[in-house]
């Protein structure tokens, strides 16, 4: 499902290049991006969302080489076949719950799909807060919403930056359950970049890449 | 939710500034509407009621005012002149026409204006009820006069001699109503019109002491002014000129004077034309400011927008669909102000028996208004609009906020 193949990024000519081992991860596999801060964890998700172009090898999802794309196709590509969930979660407080979770549609041009938003909201207990501002969620209900709105549009990839980040030992927990058992439901591979030991623990049959070493 | 309805939630995410943009938007559209429409009312005013009026013959004093009283009964006439004129000048061989006009007395703020059934031609006037005047003291209601002295065919009214409303009444000689007008939205919904003779008799009845009185002030009868028609285009060139080496006559073309009055108008219009450009490019810069501002702050928003499937045009589409929104609502609003304003104008303009202006009164000015406040509003949001367009989405999804 993700093959990492050669892969290496420089953020301009003259700089050194990141270069990132070699990865096959197939459907329903998770995988653990782990390293310091600046060892390129972000990096290599950007890379794998296609947001940056690799300087050599390339990134496969699905039989698809992410960087083969045209610009214009690849923004399609992203939106169908990968969910993010970033660390700050990035909820617009300008909408409401159900509408940030409409933004998946919106983003790509294509009609709202509300069946999908509502067995989401229903599915991860949000139920009852789809007409509620992300200012009046609790820290788990936000990240429950960033969580649907990565899986809307039933993504192959599930990419998740720092989930755990400033979360207290019993929330860090329930989000990678969540995590998890979202992935294993739509078979998505994982793919997590921390710097918290707490996650490795708690996800123990996941493959680990350790970055800046 | 489509894209056009997420800008309009991200527009009203900031209230007050949206608010403070719209009302900048709509008080320069407003502006600039209002002077669109009013000065479009009064030129089209002002060119109906000249209704081929050539000339205008009076007693010697401004050209413009014997226009203002005699064609458009705004302003006092400069005096009377003999009713002999009237027979010399239908003998001139450059004349085909001449319609007789005798002011000076007025009715609840409209005015009695004597003449003959040829002045309702002019205009080509048509009765809703009743008859023309077919004896002294008998008269017709235009469509504005009826409104505002609430009078039927068959009821009686006394004048008061001037203008104004503060005249000395003729009692001795009450008018009775014989028709009224329908609306021909010209200067003839606001008069009242009889017979010259019912204007001389008015005045012979107040002033004669005695029939021997009578008898001279007959003698001496007077018109106030003449509407003059030209039996050839070649008139225009001596006929004024005749008139004015005439003893006590003096000669204006409406046409002239009517461009001068305009061009007068003008000067005044063009100073609320330009204060509107001015606060529509207050506006523009506010806009800007506001949605440069609004793109730094949602840059998470749009980034996630991009990491959503989002290509860069869209993003940047939604930036100047929320200037759009802007603009659009408040080109509305401008719009709306103008014709409230106008109307308001109007309203006053009526009560003072003056100009026939309204707000419902379109004008093809107003498209291009709409379509130009679009223009500015693209035109603002293109530099906000290339910022979402070159966001460095991989920075903003990695840097915490």
């Amino acid at each position: 499902m993700l093959a990492l193949e050669g892969l290496e990024f420089a953020w301009s000519a003259g700089s050194p290049a990141l270069r990132f081992a070699d990865v096959q991860a197939g459907q329903g596999a998770q995988v653990l991006l782990r390293g310091p801060s600046g060892s390129g964890k972000s990096t290599l998700l950007a890379l794998i969302a296609g947001l940056l172009t690799p300087r050599a090898g390339r990134v496969v999802v699905a039989g698809t080489d992410v960087g083969a794309l045209p610009r214009g196709a690849r923004d399609a590509w992203r939106g169908q076949a990968l969910g993010f969930v970033p660390q700050r979660l990035h909820l617009s407080e300008s909408l409401t719950v159900a509408e940030n979770l409409a933004l998946p549609f919106v983003a790509c041009g294509v009609p709202v799909d509300h069946a999908r938003i509502r067995a989401l909201l229903d599915r991860l207990g949000l139920g009852e807060l789809a007409a509620r501002r992300p200012h009046e969620l609790s820290v788990g209900q936000a990240q429950r919403v960033a969580l649907a709105r990565a899986l809307m549009r039933r993504p192959r990839v599930l990419l998740a930056d720092e989930p755990t980040a400033n979360l207290d030992d019993p929330m860090s927990a329930t989000v990678l359950d969540l995590l998890a058992e979202a992935a294993r439901e739509t078979e998505a591979t994982l793919v997590i970049a921390t710097h918290d030991a707490r996650v490795a623990a708690r996800l123990p049959n996941t493959r680990v890449l350790e970055l800046g070493a | 939710m489509r894209l056009i309805a997420l800008a309009w939630r991200y527009l009203w995410a900031r209230p007050l500034v949206a608010a403070l943009n719209l009302a900048l938007l709509a008080l320069g559209v407003g502006a600039m509407s209002f002077v669109v429409l009013v000065s479009e009312q009064v030129e089209y005013s002002v060119q109906r009621d000249l209704a081929g009026i050539d000339l205008v013959v009076g007693a010697k004093g401004s050209p413009l005012q014997l226009i203002l009283a005699g064609v458009f009964h705004l302003d006092v006439p400069t005096g009377n002149i003999p009713l002999e004129t009237v027979a010399t000048l239908r003998e001139h061989p450059l004349v085909a026409r001449v319609v007789p006009l005798s002011l000076g007395d007025s009715f609840k703020g409209h005015r009695i204006v004597g003449s003959t059934p040829d002045y309702l031609a002019l205009y080509g006037a048509q009765l809703a009820e009743g008859a023309l005047w077919q004896d002294k003291l008998q008269a017709v209601l235009g469509a504005d006069a009826v409104r505002d002295t609430a009078l039927a065919v068959g009821g009686r009214f006394v004048g008061t001699h001037g203008l104004g409303n503060n005249g000395e009444a003729h009692g001795d000689t009450p008018y009775t109503v014989t028709g009224r007008l329908a609306r021909c939205g010209c200067v003839l919904d606001r008069l009242v019109l009889t017979g010259l003779e019912s204007v001389w008799v008015v005045h012979e009845t107040t002033m004669a002491m005695d029939d021997e009185d009578r008898k001279l002030l007959e003698a001496e009868r007077e018109v106030t002014l003449l509407l003059v028609g030209y039996r050839s285009p070649l008139a225009a060139a001596s006929l004024p000129r005749w008139v004015n080496a005439q003893e006590g006559l003096q000669a204006a073309a409406p046409a002239l004077e009517s461009a001068r009055l305009l061009r007068m108008v003008g000067a005044g219009t063009d100073v609320l034309r330009g204060f509107g450009v001015v606060l529509l490019l207050a506006a523009a810069a506010s806009v800007f400011v506001g949605l440069v501002h609004a793109v730094r702050e949602r840059e998470p928003d749009l980034a996630m927008l991009r990491m959503l499937g989002a290509p860069p045009r869209r993003v940047a589409v939604l930036v100047l669909a929320e200037a759009l929104w802007l603009a659009l609502l408040g080109a509305l609003l401008g719009l709306a102000l103008g014709q409230g304003l106008t109307g308001l104008l109007g309203w006053e303009l009526a009560r003072q028996r003056s100009l026939h202006v309204t707000g419902w009164w379109w004008s093809a000015q107003q498209a291009w208004l709409l379509a130009g406040t679009m223009a500015l509003a693209v035109l603002a949001a293109l530099w906000p609009a290339w910022r979402a367009l070159r966001l460095d989405v991989s920075r903003l999804m990695q840097a915490p906020r």
